[in-house]
Formats: structure tokens, sequence, C-alpha cells
């Protein structure tokens, strides 16, 4: 076509080139809808242009993911799986260790308050016992406790625990013994009563209840006086707490009141006990009178 | 002899889970008395010849660990035994019945003898309250547990004395 320079003419059509509008529009366009775009005017219109775009582009991307998680889901189960067995191991762990700890926090306090009681009583001495079973006749209430003659205890000597006085060691082997519980229904316990300081005998029951008879009718005795041992008769160290009073039973006709108490100590619960060792009962029984001494 | 050995460490067993175990787990102030009902169940098996010998080792276990006298437990158990022997010879076909029958009068002839022995050592029982509160209550435990001991020592019976074929 004519339109197409030749060699000869090339120079000439050069220099008397056409304005190149084209470019020069479009670059004008170009840096309108910059400028627009900078002014904030093309917002509107370029929020409708890719509102479909975007809502396209997300549909692909979660088809892509969906399609990827399926093809890759084998093996993140295998490696959740072994990470879910290596957890629940772990938990497994840590809470028997919270078990074992529970029940280390549980020892100590019952020794920090075994402690507190000897501090409290600082002239006894003390040797610490494991309670490790009952009597097996329902008739009697006695524990066995893990200490023994080798231990130094001695038939007599009175148990307590940081509460109060659970009873008195009734019979010992080289490495065990055998504790009455002041429950046990053959025990009596000489007491006192705070504040009226009004003398008593305690006994147990089989019903594992203890009951306070022998109390003079001139004491006025209410629900919650505090129940001690006096010391008379020389079986338990005085001044040991047992329990408080419950109840009273007193009539006109009766020489004596009685009472219902309830001990300090909880005797089904029993785990660590304390023996003191340096006291020793005293055998009052060849002072008492018989029918037949002269 | 074997059959006598072997009920030294049983009873063991026995009196450290009755000790441990069963006598922590109270029904008002009774409990079961699994010493019992073993010796009770092994008098019962047809093939069993020992079972004074085991009697005896249960009752003097029992009576050594407990501050009971010790002849309470030792009677006790021989006598129960002596019943046993004479019930597997009356109804011999219906042993898991004997074994009832045997653990309720012997359950109840063991707490009469404990408490005739606290009574004399000088303890006033009020005896409706101990028969209530004790002895009822150890009866049904015994009953209860008297079918699964059964089962158990039968099993450990036939184990120890399998029957004799002849050929």
């Amino acid at each position: 076509m004519s339109t197409r320079p030749s060699r000869k003419t090339g120079k000439k059509m050069n220099s008397r080139s056409p304005i190149p509008w084209q470019g020069i529009t479009l670059s004008l366009v170009a840096i309108g809808l910059v400028v627009l775009a900078l002014g904030g005017f093309l917002t509107p219109l370029s929020r409708i242009a890719l509102s479909p775009v975007i809502a396209l582009q997300t549909w692909v991307s979660g088809r892509v993911q969906a399609i990827q998680e399926f093809l890759t889901s084998p093996r993140d189960v295998a490696v959740l799986t072994q990470e879910n067995a290596a957890l629940e191991s772990e938990l497994a762990h840590l809470r028997t260790q919270i078990i074992e700890l529970q029940q280390q926090l549980g020892e100590y306090r019952i020794l920090s308050a075994l402690l507190d009681f000897a501090r409290a009583y600082p002239e006894y001495q003390y040797v610490g016992a494991s309670v490790i079973g009952r009597d097996p006749s329902p008739f009697l209430k006695y524990i066995h406790i893990n200490r023994g003659s080798d231990d130094g205890l001695r038939r007599g000597m009175p148990v307590v625990t940081q509460q109060g006085l659970v009873g008195r060691i009734s019979q010992v082997t080289a490495s065990a013994a055998l504790v009455q519980l002041i429950t046990d229904p053959s025990v009596t316990v000489n007491v006192r009563l705070e504040p009226t300081r009004a003398e008593a005998i305690l006994s147990g029951s089989i019903t594992a209840d203890i009951g306070l008879d022998m109390i003079p009718q001139d004491i006025t005795v209410s629900p919650g006086d505090l129940v001690l041992t006096s010391g008379l008769g020389g079986n338990y160290p005085p001044n040991i707490l047992i329990g408080q009073v419950t109840g009273v039973r007193s009539q006109d006709y009766d020489l004596f009141q009685s009472a219902s108490m309830q001990p300090v100590v909880d005797f089904n619960n029993l785990e660590i006990v304390l023996v003191i060792s340096n006291f020793q009962p005293i055998d009052i029984s060849p002072l008492v009178p018989t029918p037949s001494a002269p | 002899m074997l059959p006598t050995l072997a009920a030294i460490p049983i009873f063991t067993l026995l009196v450290i889970l009755q000790t441990s175990i069963i006598s922590y787990l109270p029904l008002l102030q009774g409990y079961a008395d699994i010493v019992l009902l073993v010796i009770i169940a092994w008098a019962l098996q047809e093939n069993v010849k020992t079972a004074w010998q085991w009697s005896i080792i249960g009752g003097l276990m029992v009576g050594w660990v407990s501050a009971l006298n010790f002849a309470v437990p030792l009677v006790s158990y021989v006598g129960i035994t002596a019943l046993a022997l004479i019930i597997r010879q009356r109804i011999w076909q219906l042993p898991i019945l004997a074994m009832f029958v045997v653990t309720l009068i012997g359950t109840l002839f063991s707490h009469a003898l404990s408490a005739l022995m606290v009574s004399i050592g000088g303890t006033a029982l009020p005896w409706l309250d101990t028969l209530q509160l004790i002895t009822l209550p150890s009866l049904f435990l015994n009953l209860l547990l008297a079918a699964p001991i059964y089962a158990i020592i039968k099993d450990f019976a036939n184990w120890m004395h399998p029957e004799e074929i002849q050929i």
C-alpha cells in the first residue's frame, strides 16, 4: 500500500510525523484516572467492578483449598493421631502427678497438724505411726498401727492425733501394735468438762457412740462444753481434748447426770497417729480394795 | 499336704483383706467375714478332705490379729466346719443352698460366741442393738458374698483336687 514508506522517503516522513494523539490521549486518560483514583472519586466504581472479581476469586480459592485439604488429609490425620496420643499420654502423666501431689499435700497437712499438736504439748515424746488395719471382729473397736516394741512402744501408751485422743495401746508385737479406741464398748476414761471443771466418766459403746456418765447433779452442763482427759486413774495424760458435749440427760431422781458427746477425732478416717512414748500408765489396781481383802 | 499348706498363704491374704479393706466397708456397725465364708465354702466341696485343717489355720490367724479372745474365732470356725460337713452329707445335691444355710447359721453362731465372750469380759452389750446394728447387717453382707466366694472356692478346689477318671 502507498502508506508504507519507502527508503528514500523515510527521512522526509519522520520529519513530518504526526502528533501522537493516541498516546497523548491515553496518557491523559491514565493520568486522569490516577488523579481521580488518588482523589477517591473512583472508589464506588472500583467497588462495583471488583466485587464480582473478588467473589469469583474467593470461590476459586475455597475450592482449591478444599481440594488441597482432601489430597493432604490422610497425612494430617496420621500426624494428628500421633500428636493426640502423645498429648493424651502427657495428660495421663500429669493427672497421675496431680493425684500424687494431692496425696503428698494431704499427708503434709496431717503431718503439719501433728507437728502443731506436738509443739502444743512439748512435755511428751511422740512416735508417729500409720494405721494399717482394723480389728476383724465388729464387736471391738481396735486399729492396727505399723509401729511396735522395736520402736519403743509399750502396752498402755496413749495414742492421739492432731485433733485429740484416739485410745491407747492394747497389745504390742515387734513391728506392730493394737490400739484400743475410746469408742470401744469396754473403754472407760476419766474426763473433765470445761469450763465447769466437773469430773465425769467417758464410756464407749458398740454403736461407736461415746457417752458421759457420773456427772454430779449440782453441775450445770451445757451442749458445747469441752471434754478433756482428767488424768485421774493414771491411764491417760491430762488435758487432751476428746470432744464436745452434744446433749445432757438429767433426772431429779438420778444420782448423776449423763450426757452424749461428739468426739473431735474422726475414727472412720484415721490415717496417721502419734503415740506418746514417754507416758507410763500407772497401775492402781493394787490400791483398789477388793471384797476379799481384810 | 499341699492343700493344707496352701491354706497358710491364702488365709494370710484373706486376713489382710479383712483387716485393711472389708473392715472399712461396714453396713451400720457390721461387716462381712470373708475368712468364715472361705472356710464354709471349702468345707462344702465334695473332694476336699482338709476342711478341719483350714478351719484351724483360719481360726488361729484371725485369733492372732484380733483383740478378741484367741479361742473365739478358733472355736467358732471349727464348729462351723463341723456343721458344714454335716450339711454336706445331708444336702449334697444342692451345695449352693448348703452354703447359704451354713452361712446363716455360722454367722449367728460366730456372733453369739463373740458377744458372749465380750459380755463375760465385763462389757454390757445391749442385745437388741447388737442384733440390729452388728449381727443382721453382717449376716446380710455374708449372704451377699456367699455365692461369689463359693464359686471361686469351687474352682480352686477343682484345681487342687482334680476328679479321678477310671479307665
